[in-house]
C-alpha cells in the first residue's frame, strides 16, 4: 500500500513563495518594458537609432532584446533576493497583474500614440 | 503537367504562424485546462509523478514554440515585411508594408495591426516561460500555493490574448500584403485532369 502511494505522496508547502514570486513579478516587469521600451523608440529618433541592433529588423530588435534582457536580469535579483524567503503574495500578484495589463495596453498603438 | 508550388517566403511565413504560432495558440488551451483541473482547490485527487512530468515538458514545450514563433517572426520574416523598394518601384507586391501603407483602406493593417503584433507577441513567450518556471520549481507542491496558481493561470490567459493578437492580425496582414518570394519549392507535380 505505502509503495503503491509514493508516486502520489501529499504535496507539502513548505518551500518558500519567494521563487514563485521572483518569476511573477519579474513577468510583469517584462511585459511592461515591452511596451515602455517600444513608446521610447517611438518618441525618440535618438533612442530608435539607438535601438537598431541588427538593421534588417530595425528598432524592434533593439526593443525587445532590451526588454529580455532586463526581464531576466530582474528575474535573477529577485529570484537571489526571494528565493529562501516568504513574501507577500497578494501584493506581488496585484502589482505583477498590473505592470502585465499595462503592457497590453501600451503596446495598443492609439494607446501608446498618447505619450 | 501541373505544379503546386510555394516561395520560400511563404514557406517561412507557414512554419512561423501555423507551424509555431497556431500550435502555441491550441496548447495554450490544453494547458488552462489542465492547470485549472489539476490544480483547483475542489479537486481532491493528487497528480502522479507521471502526470507532474507531462507537464512539465508540456508548458517547456509551449515556451519553446512561442520563442521561435516571435524569434522567426522579427528575424525572419519581419525583415521581409519592412523592406524598403527602390525608388520608382511601381509593383510593391514585393515589399508588404509599403503595399499597406499605399492604401489608406489598408494602411491601418500596418499602422495599428503590426505595430500592435510585433509588440504584444513578445508578451506570450515571457509568460508562459514564468508559468514553465515556476511549474517546475513547484510541481505538485503548487497546489499548496493558490496564490502563485492564480498567477500562473493568469499569466497564462494573457499570453493566450497576447498570441491570438498576434495571429489575427499576422493572418489579416498576410491576407492583404503577403510575404513572398525567394526560390520557388515544388511541393507536389502531377498532370492536367
Amino acid at each position: 500500500m505505502s509503495t503503491q502511494n509514493a508516486s502520489v505522496s501529499a504535496p507539502s508547502a513548505t518551500r518558500p513563495n519567494g521563487a514563485g514570486a521572483a518569476a511573477i513579478l519579474a513577468a510583469g516587469i517584462g511585459a511592461f518594458l515591452v511596451a515602455v521600451f517600444a513608446i521610447l523608440a517611438d518618441r525618440s529618433a535618438a533612442i530608435k537609432s539607438m535601438m537598431i541592433f541588427w538593421k534588417p529588423t530595425g528598432p524592434l530588435s533593439g526593443v525587445t532584446t532590451c526588454a529580455i534582457v532586463l526581464w531576466l536580469a530582474a528575474w535573477a535579483i529577485l529570484h537571489a533576493r526571494w528565493r529562501n524567503r516568504n513574501v507577500a503574495l497578494t501584493r506581488v500578484n496585484a502589482v505583477a497583474f498590473a505592470l502585465l495589463f499595462l503592457g497590453l495596453l501600451l503596446t495598443f498603438p492609439p494607446i501608446a500614440d498618447l505619450f | 503537367m501541373v505544379y503546386m508550388e510555394i516561395t520560400a517566403r511563404s514557406l517561412w511565413t507557414l512554419i512561423h504562424g501555423m507551424g509555431f504560432g497556431a500550435l502555441y495558440l491550441m496548447a495554450c488551451s490544453g494547458a488552462l485546462v489542465e492547470l485549472y483541473r489539476r490544480y483547483c482547490t475542489h479537486n481532491q485527487s493528487l497528480p502522479t509523478e507521471r502526470d507532474e512530468k507531462f507537464l512539465r515538458i508540456y508548458l517547456v514545450t509551449m515556451a519553446a514554440l512561442a520563442w521561435l514563433a516571435v524569434l522567426t517572426g522579427a528575424y525572419i520574416l519581419y525583415p521581409w515585411y519592412r523592406a524598403v523598394p527602390p525608388p520608382g518601384t511601381a509593383n510593391l507586391s514585393a515589399f508588404p508594408q509599403r503595399l499597406l501603407m499605399a492604401s489608406p483602406t489598408t494602411s491601418g493593417w500596418h499602422s495599428i495591426g503590426m505595430e500592435w503584433k510585433e509588440h504584444v507577441a513578445w508578451i506570450a513567450p515571457i509568460s508562459i516561460t514564468m508559468a514553465a518556471g515556476v511549474v517546475l520549481q513547484y510541481g505538485r507542491n503548487l497546489k499548496n500555493y493558490p496564490q502563485l496558481r492564480s498567477a500562473v493561470l493568469v499569466f497564462v490567459w494573457i499570453s493566450l490574448l497576447a498570441a491570438g493578437v498576434a495571429g489575427f492580425f499576422g493572418a489579416m496582414i498576410n491576407k492583404n500584403a503577403p510575404v513572398e518570394g525567394g526560390p520557388v519549392i515544388h511541393i507536389v507535380q502531377g498532370e492536367q485532369k
